[in-house]
């Protein structure tokens, strides 16, 4: 369904830059955990990228959903933002939406008080991205004739590319990564009794073992 | 005039009574620490942040804030002694 | 503060000297309650602790921390509380705690009630290497039967890794997970199993708590030192190779204990975190912390081993500190990354003609590694490893001209006999 008022037009275009911006968010989160870097930057700015794109592009849902609310041609109550379900106009494409904006507040706002949740939960929560960008990318298709053809078909499925390929790329590290029960026994095999130069550091974390540095 | 002046500065980190501790199994050797608060924070060979034990000197009370806040392991903490 | 014991004077005084903890045969509950008498509670919780501090007892488990301070911290607490019975001692060299468990089951049994009744505990744990054996289950048996323990134990095994006997790894295998450490704080006492206040004593330290209940903290200060009052189980290896577990009251001399010169050539005192001492100058120490701090030493768990002469004090070293990196949690970077590096170069070091710069390389990764985990694994570890390398600094001049003073290759101190490939941990069954 195609409007001419200005909320519509707006309501399309936010919704198609919150989309990249969910994609770019994405994939700077798995380089955040995978310890990996922007080139030519500071490690804290992939931190610092992911946290800031991220509220950056719920605001722009806001004022997706906001414009589509507000936009008199079709009727969607403000509720159907975070009920989902619940409007009358394309229920199933907007109640994904409403389902992954829901998840998107869920990630948000654990995020904001870290410090004081139980590790494990915050962890699980956040791992719901990998929920919530494939319902919001189904909400973008499905819900938005602009998306099925053209460039903009394009740029979505490149966005679904991105975050595939991202995706994949972090599975295989997890796989490829030593298991914490066997890290002192990897190490130790990198450090026989007639080589103590040249070695590999051996990571904590769920990452892969660390490029190779010289001993002073 | 150099011993008034450390004894107070001393006085008051004294005051603030915070210091920067980093829970090492929690530690994954990010270095986003290191980044941004290279007065009291450096790293080692691995990747692991070498943190000072004296408290944090008044003036890099916010600086160390931020520094705890952007951990992405949530290892760095700010503890009262 | 006098005693509650119906105790003839003459049994007091004859309890005084020693041995005070290990009978001369293993014994039942029958011959236990006829040599002590019974078990002496108290009736309320918190009155034994200040006979435990007038004692002056400190830990056996090697960290020496005053007894009544941990008993009062979690006495203090409120809600659910647990005890805990820590016998494994972990360390490969150390058999005292194994010894006590198989000659007085009931001393140790004892304590970890009467620290139960002084804490307000309602769940009591006893953890060793070996789990349920036959005496420590028949032991319970007879007990119950006698309804002498009023909160009933449970018996967990632990796995044999060194760290398996540190606090928070404790109690994280008694939560059924892996024995590996947390960070802390926030400390067992505060926050300990399932979240529950939580003592964790040694054995030896639990057999102490139930003869000084007994027969008082004068009659406990009537050996030892006034500042390291009591006695000690200690474990001890002389040159021939022979262990024995001797009880000794703190403050004696080594000398009676550990040969000197000309036969050892160096004493190991505190176990494999311990520190080595050389000979002849230590040979007029004695077995306390207030001498031995001064020459960077404590007494540890008790483990006191005399190097025979013939031995190569720098193979000898680089042995144990392969298996101390093998055993690391690998939680912490420093660590994980520090140790092995450290265990390959004191094997270059304990080899002909090592590398110049693998001693500075040692040095630096041990200042690295101190102080930078969640547990003292890695400080221990540094410091067995620095005492070695002053020690036997004339034996390592040896070695970089391609010489070695050792006739005799034979491993001399005790490493656990392993199915693990390589001797290291890697899976996680091996740490439950």
């Amino acid at each position: 369904m195609s409007g001419t008022t200005a909320f519509w037009y707006a309501s399309r275009a936010t919704g198609i830059v919150a989309l990249l911006l969910l994609t770019a968010v994405l994939v700077l989160g798995i380089l955040v955990n995978r310890q990996g870097r922007l080139p030519g930057l500071p490690r804290f700015a992939v931190t610092s990228l992911h946290r800031n794109i991220s509220l950056l592009a719920v605001a722009f849902v806001a004022v997706h959903v906001l414009t589509a609310v507000l936009d008199t041609y079709v009727s969607i109550p403000l509720v159907s933002a975070v009920v989902p379900f619940d409007s009358g106009y394309e229920r199933l494409w907007l109640g994904l939406g409403a389902i992954s904006f829901d998840l998107m507040l869920a990630m948000i706002i654990t995020s904001l008080i870290r410090g004081r949740l139980n590790r494990i939960l915050w962890r699980a929560i956040h791992l719901l991205a990998y929920l919530c960008w494939p319902v919001a990318f189904a909400h973008s298709i499905g819900s938005s004739k602009d998306l099925q053809h053209g460039w903009l078909l394009y740029l979505a499925v490149g966005c679904a590319v991105v975050v595939v390929a991202a995706t994949g790329w972090r599975l295989a590290q997890v796989a490829r990564q030593v298991p914490r029960a066997a890290r002192v026994a990897a190490i130790f095999a990198k450090h026989s009794a007639t080589n103590s130069t040249a070695p590999e550091t051996q990571q904590t974390g769920n990452k892969r073992t660390g490029r190779p540095r010289e001993t002073v | 005039m150099a011993a008034t002046k450390e004894a107070k500065e001393a006085k008051e980190a004294k005051a603030t009574g915070e210091t920067l501790v980093v829970n090492p199994i929690d530690c994954t050797g990010h270095g986003v620490c290191a980044e941004l608060l290279p007065e009291l924070i450096h790293v080692d060979e691995w990747g692991y942040p070498i943190v000072d034990p004296r408290p944090v000197p008044p003036e890099l009370v916010r600086e160390a804030r931020r520094a705890v806040a952007a951990c992405p392991a949530l290892a760095l903490k700010l503890m009262r002694r | 503060m006098t005693t509650t014991v119906n105790e003839p004077a003459a049994r007091q005084t004859a309890a005084a000297a020693l041995p005070r903890l290990l009978p001369a045969a293993p014994e039942d509950l029958r011959a236990h309650l006829a040599r002590y008498g019974p078990t002496p509670y108290r009736g309320q919780a918190g009155l034994l602790i200040g006979d435990l501090e007038a004692s002056g007892l400190t830990g056996r488990g090697g960290a020496g921390f005053p007894v009544y301070r941990k008993l009062a911290i979690v006495a203090q607490a409120r809600g659910r509380k647990v005890v805990v019975a820590n016998g494994a001692e972990s360390e490969p060299a150390s058999r005292k705690d194994e010894v006590l468990l198989r000659a007085a089951p009931n001393l140790v049994l004892d304590g970890l009630q009467l620290a139960a009744e002084a804490t307000g505990a309602t769940e009591a744990h006893l953890y060793t290497h070996h789990g349920a054996t036959p005496e420590i289950l028949r032991a319970l048996a007879e007990r119950a039967a006698a309804g002498l323990d009023p909160v009933t134990v449970t018996i967990t095994q632990a796995p044999p890794r060194f760290l398996a006997g540190q606090e928070s790894a404790l109690v994280n295998r008694l939560g059924g997970g892996p024995a590996r450490p947390t960070f802390q704080p926030p400390r067992v006492t505060e926050h300990g199993l399932h979240g529950a206040p939580t003592l964790v004593q040694n054995v030896e330290t639990l057999a102490h708590i139930a003869l000084i209940a007994r027969y008082g903290p004068r009659w406990f200060r009537a050996v030892g030192t006034s500042a390291e009052p009591g006695s000690m189980l200690t474990t001890v290896y002389q040159p021939d190779g022979k262990c024995r577990v001797i009880e000794t009251e703190i403050g004696a001399p080594l000398n009676t204990l550990l040969t000197s010169a000309p036969q050892a050539q160096a004493w190991l005192v505190g176990g494999y975190h311990g520190t080595w001492l050389p000979l002849p100058q230590a040979a007029a120490l004695t077995l306390d912390n207030g001498t031995l701090r001064k020459y960077g030493a404590a007494v540890g768990a008790g483990v006191l081993a005399a190097l025979p002469s013939d031995r190569c004090g720098l193979a000898e070293a680089a042995r144990v500190v392969r298996y101390l990196a093998a055993e690391s949690a690998g939680q912490c970077g420093p660590c994980l990354n520090g140790l092995p590096r450290i265990a390959a170069a004191l094997a270059e070091l304990a080899g002909p003609r090592p590398r110049r710069p693998v001693r500075a390389d040692v040095e630096r990764w041990a200042g690295l590694v101190e102080g930078r985990g969640a547990c003292h694994h890695p400080d221990g570890t540094v410091r067995f490893v620095r005492s070695a390398l002053t020690v036997f600094a004339p034996e390592l001049s040896r070695h970089e001209k391609g010489q070695c003073s050792s006739t005799n290759r034979t491993p001399f101190l005790p490493l656990p006999h392993t199915t693990l490939q390589n001797g290291i941990p890697t899976s996680e069954d091996d740490w439950t």
